[in-house]
């Protein structure tokens, strides 16, 4: 859906991006990581043309980004940044409905849409609505630059940073909140991130740069058991053992769950994204309301109780440990 | 204070006429202003390389000291309300340029990058977001433009403008401080209350601004043409009449109860009104009628068929003590007696204005042809000092006293010309600043003396009696002697572009009554 090909930029002498290439399915999450400096939000800002690549090319859909109007472009392109920009002049409501307004939806349309997004992303519609960004905390501002960039029901989001600039708590909640927002398995997320542990988490794939060159690309897992090189293995060898509980994910298990559930078992909704042990914690601690965990995964559905989900993990580890 | 507020209910209309000028000079060129200083600033926030230019330069046209830049702007614009408002424009380009630069340079980088991610286009970057955001800091520019322009506008009426500065220069002209005081006090309370309304939406919030704007938008172009109501509902000839003119006792007030006139009364300076009746900016001004200009602008004097204005022949005056202890003073100074007759004088004042000669050259030049030039003693002794009005004929007189001073006595001669109105050279001389400067017979008699009604119609048109009556009256009252009459009479005149008055068959002052 997303390709790059020998996407480069220099900034005078300095090489910024060099040669940067990949290839993202639909519903496929890409997390750019890599140093201070290393390319990674100037590739980002290259794919929705906020910065001019010196050489290589963007491809949305089988179509070079520069033959469509950039401003079309970027409201198929949700976009959230560290910094959140939300404009301090407007109302939450009126943050989120920035592009549907430009987009030309009917008043009552960009009302029901800013309602559904705040409360998936667990924010009070109502009073809260009404106030300005400065009247919110760090956490509720980055969940409605979150909303406003999936307002429009953009296919694709880019995402610079996004929970950067919270503290380590709200940033794992909102983390959490929003791997499972219903809104974002279908998109094709591409992220900026210096936080390797977000990375192995969120990522289907990840891209490790350095000094503007592809490291490794692949699926975290791969980084973990097959680096490329020494920086690969010296990036991620430091918390390895964090990274290893993060890289699997319930999709990857998906085959071996359950495809019967118990008739009138309640179920809790799991994404397959979601890593292997955070659904174990989750269903732990819901155990008493939801026995059951229910997965979707490329139009099938699977069941699991914490139990084999805890048998999995046990498996997983060993095989780990054995190689 | 009680003089202030009598003054302000003696002068309703006046003060009302020139309140309203005032605001519509602010802002007639606030909104000029405005309209180019803001797209300009958008323009170098786009193009930051024009930008350290741009500001560069409305920032010395800042430095430029107003009533300079109001100067320059006579030979290219003219005189009256065309100049007055461009040079006011020129002051409110910088702070209103400055603050949408910076209004709109300082919106935080997030914010604008955010905003181009998800979609906006530049145009719609500007106005949904830059703009907005900037609003306070672009209105708090508007803020010191509009403090600025109340301020400089006091000034226009140097050029004939309008505005509270025709009382503020009337009572510098006069000495009058009361009357300076009554175009101040209002100046300041206009520039107070427009910056506290103006702070006032400032602290608005983006969103109820807005909504208040479009009629306050409207409301700029209503105050911007406040300067011509009162010229809509004021009947009578354009007048221009230098500030003295209006406060003296032989002037407006005279000549409009000797002849039951109404006029639509621009204040100007008395160097620039020739120019602004031959330029049609006014039709009647109160000239002198020795003026070179009169001859160069081809203007008609009309006749003071009812006597309004007294004989005013030119005296040199000074203290008693003084042309007793020094008759060679006296002496030296009578050797002009009878010798400048009008249209000598006129001869004179033309080679200043017209042929741009300095005083001096012109009074050396004539003492020369009249056999009367010496050179300066130089002799080192005491210093005698000249004093004079503030026009060309003064500055002329001036330089001939100080040249037979330097050549006829042992005085070191200082002069300071230009010393403002009357009442200022009169004040000078009684208090020894100065110690001689030439005076008129009528001056002295209606705006020093002020005799009883019965005496002034005895003596208005007989030269010599007016002379006698001043000479005998000053020796008594304040021990300043008038020396010989130099010769010509140089009176105030109603004036008007000759074509106007042959088309409209004006001889006679009395001859306006009927032809307006």
């Amino acid at each position: 859906m997303i390709k790059t090909e020998g996407l480069t930029r220099h900034f005078g002498d300095f090489t910024a991006v060099d040669q940067v290439s990949f290839d993202l399915a639909e519903g496929e999450t890409l997390a750019l990581i890599g140093p201070s400096g290393c390319g990674k939000t100037t590739t980002l800002k290259m794919i929705n043309r906020l910065i001019k690549p010196s050489a290589g090319r963007v491809i949305v859909n089988g179509t070079d980004v520069t033959e469509q109007p950039v401003v079309q472009l970027r409201r198929q392109m949700g976009y959230v940044i560290q910094d959140m920009g939300l404009f301090p002049h407007y109302t939450v409501a009126e943050n989120i409905g920035v592009v549907p307004k430009l987009l030309g939806w009917a008043p009552e349309r960009i009302r029901d849409r800013v309602g559904a997004l705040l409360e998936q992303l667990g924010l009070e519609n109502g009073a809260f609505a009404q106030k300005y960004p400065h009247e919110l905390s760090g956490g509720q501002q980055q969940r409605v630059g979150i909303a406003r960039a999936l307002a429009a029901e953009p296919p694709i989001v880019l995402m610079d940073e996004p929970f950067g600039a919270l503290d380590p708590l709200t940033r794992t909640q909102i983390r959490q909140d929003f791997m499972e927002l219903e809104e974002l398995r279908s998109k094709t997320t591409i992220m900026v991130t210096h936080d390797i542990e977000e990375a192995f988490e969120m990522g289907t794939k990840v891209c490790l740069l350095d000094a503007g060159k592809v490291q490794q690309l692949g699926p975290p897992e791969a980084l973990l058991m097959e680096p490329a090189n020494d920086f690969v293995r010296a990036f991620v060898s430091e918390k390895a053992a964090q990274l290893e509980l993060r890289a699997t994910k319930l999709g990857d298990v998906f085959a071996q769950l359950p495809a019967e559930l118990p008739p009138g078992a309640k179920t809790l909704n799991l994404s397959p994204r979601l890593p292997l042990l955070r659904a174990i914690y989750k269903l732990a601690k819901q155990r008493d309301r939801y026995p059951w965990g229910e997965v979707e995964h490329n139009g099938q559905r699977r069941y699991c109780q914490f139990d084999d989900l805890f048998q999995l993990f046990r498996k997983n580890l060993q095989s780990w440990s054995n190689s | 204070m009680v003089e202030l507020l009598n003054f302000f209910a003696e002068n309703r209309a006046k003060l009302l006429e020139q309140v309203l000028e005032h605001i519509g000079l602010t802002f007639t060129s606030l909104l000029i202003a405005t309209l180019i200083a803001v797209p300009l600033g958008i323009l170098i926030t786009r193009k930051p390389k024009l930008a350290g230019g741009v500001l560069g330069f409305t920032g010395v046209l800042q430095t430029i000291p107003s009533i300079a830049l109001l100067g320059f702007m006579i030979p290219l614009l003219g005189i009256g309300v065309k100049p007055a408002i461009f040079a006011l424009f020129l002051y409110a380009l910088l702070p209103i340029l400055r603050n949408t630069y910076t209004g709109i340079d300082e919106v935080d980088d997030a914010v604008k990058e955010a905003a181009l991610g998800i979609g906006l286009s530049r145009r719609q970057l500007l106005r949904q977001v830059e703009l907005p955001l900037a609003l306070p800091v672009i209105f708090a520019g508007l803020r010191t433009a509009t403090v600025i322009n109340v301020g400089v506008a006091t000034l226009a009426a140097y050029i004939g403008a309008g505005g509270l500065g025709e009382f503020i220069f009337g009572g510098i002209a006069l000495n009058n401080s009361v009357m300076i005081v009554a175009g101040a006090l209002p100046a300041a309370v206009l520039a107070i209350f427009f910056d506290q309304l103006l702070a006032f939406l400032q602290n608005l919030d983006a969103s109820k601004l807005s909504r208040l704007g479009k009629p306050l938008l409207l409301l700029v172009p209503l105050l911007s043409s406040a300067y011509f109501w009162p010229q809509a509902y004021s009947p009578g000839w354009s007048a221009g009449f230098p500030p003295e003119f209006m406060g003296r006792a032989d002037g407006y007030d005279n000549l409009v109860e000797t002849y039951d006139l109404d006029f639509n009364t621009t204040i100007i300076n008395n160097s620039l009104m020739y120019k602004a009746v031959y330029e049609k900016e006014v039709d009647v001004i109160s000239g002198y009628s020795t003026d070179g200009r009169i001859k160069a602008y081809d203007l008609h004097i009309l006749e003071d068929n009812r006597h309004a204005f007294p004989p005013y022949y030119c005296v040199p005056i000074m203290q008693e003590s003084l042309a007793r202890q020094h008759p060679e003073l006296v002496e030296a100074l009578d050797m002009l007696a009878g010798r400048i007759d009008d249209s000598t004088m006129t001869v004179l004042n033309y080679r200043v204005d017209f042929d741009k000669l300095s005083p001096e050259q012109v009074a050396e030049e004539f003492l020369r042809e009249q056999g009367l030039w010496k050179p300066d003693r130089k002799q080192g002794g005491e210093t005698l000092i000249i004093g004079s009005k503030i026009f060309t004929e003064q500055y002329i007189l001036a330089a001939l006293f100080g040249q037979l001073i330097d050549g006829y006595t042992d005085f070191d001669v200082d002069t300071r010309p230009g010393l403002g109105g009357t009442k200022i050279c009169f004040d000078a001389l009684r208090n020894g600043e100065i110690a001689l400067y030439p005076e008129y017979t009528g001056t002295g008699l209606q705006v020093m003396l002020s005799p009883p009604k019965d005496t002034l119609r005895k003596i208005i048109a007989d030269p010599q009696a007016v002379y006698d009556y001043v000479s005998e009256a000053f020796a008594e009252q304040y021990d300043i002697r008038w020396l010989s009459p130099l010769g010509f009479n140089n009176t105030y005149a109603l004036m008007m572009r000759r074509a106007q008055a042959e088309k409209l068959g004006l001889e006679q002052i009395g001859d306006l009554k009927d032809a307006y």
